[in-house]
C-alpha cells in the first residue's frame, strides 16, 4: 500500500492517454453490465424456479393446448401435492405497445402453488369470488397507475369473446408482489372460469399445468409417470422442472447467453490490446526511472508489482465507473421496459464476476510490460537513458 | 589506523560485445578508507562508471572481490544487492534522474519507502535531507519547476536520506554551469567533512576533482593515483 502513491502518480503521468484508456475500459464494463442484466432477464425464470415445481406442456409445442380433463389425472398421480393451470391470454391494455403477460387460472390453486407471491387474503378471496375479477402484479400497477377497484379493458389478440369482439373487461380485485427480488410481478391473473365461458373457441383446454411434488418425491419419476399416462393420446405431454421449462422458453429467443458471451469476448479482447498497449508505452517511456527505482533498492518483485498495480488500477477505475453507470442504466431500463422484459437486473454475482475480470484483465494487460520492467538490467537501462 | 570502507581485489570486468570480449577493468585493486572523498578521472570507456557500478552493487565483477563494509558484493544475489543498496549506498547521477511525477519531497522519500517508517516519519526525514541541501522551501515543487542545480540538490537529498555511509556520484556536475557545479561540489565536500560520508565521484572535470581528497586516474581498466596538492 505504501507504494500506491507512486502507482497513482504514474497512472496519471499522461492524463489524456490514461483517460482514453479508462474510457475504453468504462465502455467495456458498461456493456458487460447491460448484457449481463439482459442475459439475466432471459434466464431469470430458471434462476427463480422452484425445484419442487414441475411444468406440463403439450409434447409437440407449448402453443398447443392441453385438455382441462388432464387436471384431475395429474393431481391423482403419485407424488403430486398440488396442481394448477394457466393459459396465455395475449392481450394489451389500451395500446398495442402496452403488452404484458396475462394468464387465466384458478385463483386459490395458483397462489397455493406460488407461495413467493404476496397478496392480502381478502384480495385473493375477492378475486376468487368475482368471475370478472383479476389481480395484477405491483410492477404493472405502478406502470399503468391501476388501483384496486378499477375496471380495466384488455384487447386479446388471440381470444375473441362471446360477443365476437376482442374486448374483455376485468375488475381489479387485488395487487400482488413477489418476495423474491429476482422474481417478477409484471403480469396479471384472471379467473379461468370467466375466460372459459366467454371465449369463442378452444373451450375445455388450458395452456399448461404447474404442479408441486410432495416433499421427498422423485421429480423425474413423477414427470415420467405423468407423461406415461398421456402417451399415445391426441395430446401427449412433456413434463419438466420449472427451471428446464424456463430455460427452453428463453431459448426460443436464441442462445442469449452465447451471444452475450461472444460479444463480451470480442470487447474484452480489444480492451486487452488497448490497455496492454498503454502499459507497454508507459513502461517504455520510463525505462530509466524504473532503473533508478532499482538502483535505490527496489527489488525486481517490487518493480513488477508497481507496474502490475498500475495496470490493475486503470482497469478498476474504468471498470467500476462502467459497472456503476451500467447499474444505473439497468435501474432505468427496469422501470422502462420491465414489463416487456421482467427480471432485468444486475445480480451481485455479475458484479463479482466483473470485479474478477477487472483484476484479471489488469494482470493480463500489464504482465508483459511488468516482466520487462522486472528484468531490466540497471546498468544497461541507465546507459541507454 | 584508518578504517576501510571498501576494498576491491583483483577485480576484472569483461563484457561481450558481439563476438568480441572487451575487458573494461583488469585486475584492479582499490582500498577506500572511511571518510574518503575520491575523484576518478579518465577518458571515456576507461572503466570509471563500471568501477562505480561495481562499488554500488549495480554490477558484478567477472573476477575478483568487491567488499563494502561487511558485505561481499560479488557473492550476493540480486535481491540481496537490492536490499543492501537501499541502506548502504546513495547514488547521484549526471542527469539527476528524479521522477518527474513526484514533488521534490516525494522524490527524496522514495528510498524510505523501502524502510518500515510510516508516512509522517518519511516526510520528516525527507524534510531534514532537503534542509541539508538548502531546498527546504522547494519541497512541494516538481522537478520541472526546479533549475538544474536545484534538481541535483534534490538528487543529493534523495541519496543521503537513508543515511548511507557511501555516496557514488557519476559526473554529478556534468550538466551544470561552473558556478552551480561549484555549489554542488561544495555541498559534497560538506557531506564528506561534516556528515562523514565517503564519496567516490567520477568526473571529467579537473576542477571538480580538486574538491576531492585524492584523485585516481582510470586508464585501460587500471587505476593510478595522483595525490591532490
Amino acid at each position: 500500500m505504501k507504494y500506491f502513491g507512486l502507482v497513482w502518480k504514474n497512472v496519471w503521468r499522461k492524463k489524456v492517454r490514461t483517460s482514453l484508456t479508462i474510457l475504453s475500459v468504462l465502455v467495456a464494463f458498461l456493456l458487460f453490465a447491460l448484457l449481463s442484466a439482459i442475459g439475466y432477464a432471459f434466464r431469470a425464470g430458471a434462476d427463480v424456479a422452484d425445484a419442487e415445481r414441475l411444468v406440463v406442456i403439450e409434447k409437440i409445442s407449448l402453443i398447443n393446448p392441453l385438455p382441462i380433463a388432464y387436471k384431475n389425472r395429474i393431481a391423482a398421480t403419485e407424488g403430486v401435492a398440488g396442481v394448477t393451470h394457466a393459459s396465455w391470454f395475449g392481450g394489451y391494455y389500451q395500446d398495442p405497445r402496452n403488452q404484458f403477460g396475462q394468464f387465466p387460472t384458478d385463483p386459490y390453486e395458483y397462489f397455493a402453488l406460488y407461495p413467493e407471491l404476496d397478496i392480502p387474503p381478502e384480495q385473493l378471496e375477492a378475486f376468487a369470488k368475482n368471475r370478472t375479477g383479476a389481480v395484477i402484479g405491483r410492477e404493472i400497477a405502478d406502470r399503468f397507475g391501476i388501483k384496486v377497484g378499477d375496471r380495466i379493458p384488455l384487447i386479446s389478440t388471440i381470444w375473441p369473446n362471446a360477443d365476437g369482439g376482442n374486448n374483455w373487461e376485468f375488475d381489479i380485485e387485488g395487487i400482488f408482489s413477489t418476495s423474491d427480488p429476482r422474481g417478477s410481478s409484471a403480469y396479471m391473473l384472471m379467473n379461468y372460469d370467466y375466460f372459459e365461458e366467454n371465449r369463442l373457441y378452444g373451450k375445455g383446454t388450458v395452456g399448461w399445468y404447474v404442479l408441486r411434488i410432495e416433499p421427498g418425491a422423485d421429480a423425474v419419476a413423477v414427470a415420467n409417470a405423468i407423461d406415461m399416462q398421456f402417451a399415445n393420446s391426441p395430446s401427449e405431454t412433456d413434463t419438466s422442472t420449472e427451471a428446464a421449462f424456463a430455460q427452453s422458453f428463453a431459448k426460443q429467443f436464441g442462445n442469449i447467453q452465447l451471444i452475450v458471451t461472444l460479444i463480451l469476448g470480442a470487447v474484452f479482447f480489444t480492451l486487452l490490446l488497448v490497455a496492454g498497449n498503454t502499459m507497454s508505452q508507459s513502461v517504455r517511456e520510463r525505462i530509466s526511472e524504473l532503473a533508478v527505482l532499482k538502483t535505490l533498492g527496489f527489488s525486481d518483485g517490487s518493480v513488477l508489482g508497481i507496474v502490475l498495480t498500475e495496470s490493475i488500477t486503470i482497469m478498476l477505475i474504468g471498470g467500476l465507473l462502467g459497472l456503476g453507470l451500467g447499474w444505473l442504466l439497468v435501474q432505468v431500463a427496469a422501470s422502462a421496459i420491465g414489463a416487456f422484459l421482467p427480471g432485468i437486473y444486475l445480480p451481485g454475482s455479475s458484479a463479482m464476476t466483473a470485479l474478477a475480470i477487472m483484476i484479471g484483465a489488469g494482470i493480463a494487460a500489464g504482465i508483459f510490460p511488468a516482466l520487462k520492467a522486472m528484468r531490466l538490467t540497471i546498468v544497461d537501462a541507465l546507459a541507454r537513458a | 589506523m584508518t578504517e576501510t570502507l571498501a576494498r576491491l581485489e583483483g577485480v576484472s570486468r569483461t563484457y561481450q560485445k558481439g563476438k568480441e570480449r572487451v575487458e573494461v577493468l583488469h585486475q584492479l585493486d582499490l582500498t577506500i578508507p572511511k571518510g574518503d572523498f575520491i575523484a576518478i578521472m579518465g577518458p571515456s570507456g576507461s572503466g570509471k562508471t563500471t568501477l562505480l557500478n561495481l562499488l554500488g552493487g549495480l554490477d558484478r565483477p567477472t573476477a575478483g572481490s568487491v567488499r563494502v563494509g561487511d558485505a561481499e558484493l560479488s557473492k550476493m544475489s540480486n535481491s540481496q544487492l537490492s536490499s543492501w543498496r537501499s541502506t548502504n549506498v546513495g547514488f547521484i547521477f549526471q542527469f539527476y534522474n528524479l521522477l518527474p511525477v513526484l514533488t521534490a519531497q516525494k522524490n527524496v522519500e522514495l528510498p524510505l519507502l523501502l524502510t518500515r517508517f510510516g508516512g509522517s516519519e518519511r516526510a520528516r526525514r525527507a524534510k531534514i535531507a532537503l534542509d541539508i541541501v538548502g531546498l527546504g522551501d522547494r519541497a512541494r515543487h516538481y522537478p520541472r519547476e526546479l533549475s538544474g542545480g536545484q534538481e541535483q540538490r534534490v538528487a543529493i537529498a534523495r541519496a543521503i536520506v537513508s543515511d548511507p555511509p557511501l555516496l557514488l556520484c557519476d559526473e554529478p556536475t556534468g550538466d551544470l554551469d561552473r558556478e552551480t557545479a561549484d555549489e554542488i561540489l561544495k555541498l559534497l565536500q560538506i557531506l564528506n567533512r561534516e556528515h562523514d560520508k565517503t564519496i567516490v565521484m567520477v568526473t571529467h572535470d579537473a576542477q571538480a576533482a580538486d574538491y576531492a581528497q585524492r584523485t585516481l586516474h582510470c586508464d585501460k581498466g587500471t587505476l593510478k593515483q595522483r595525490e591532490v596538492a
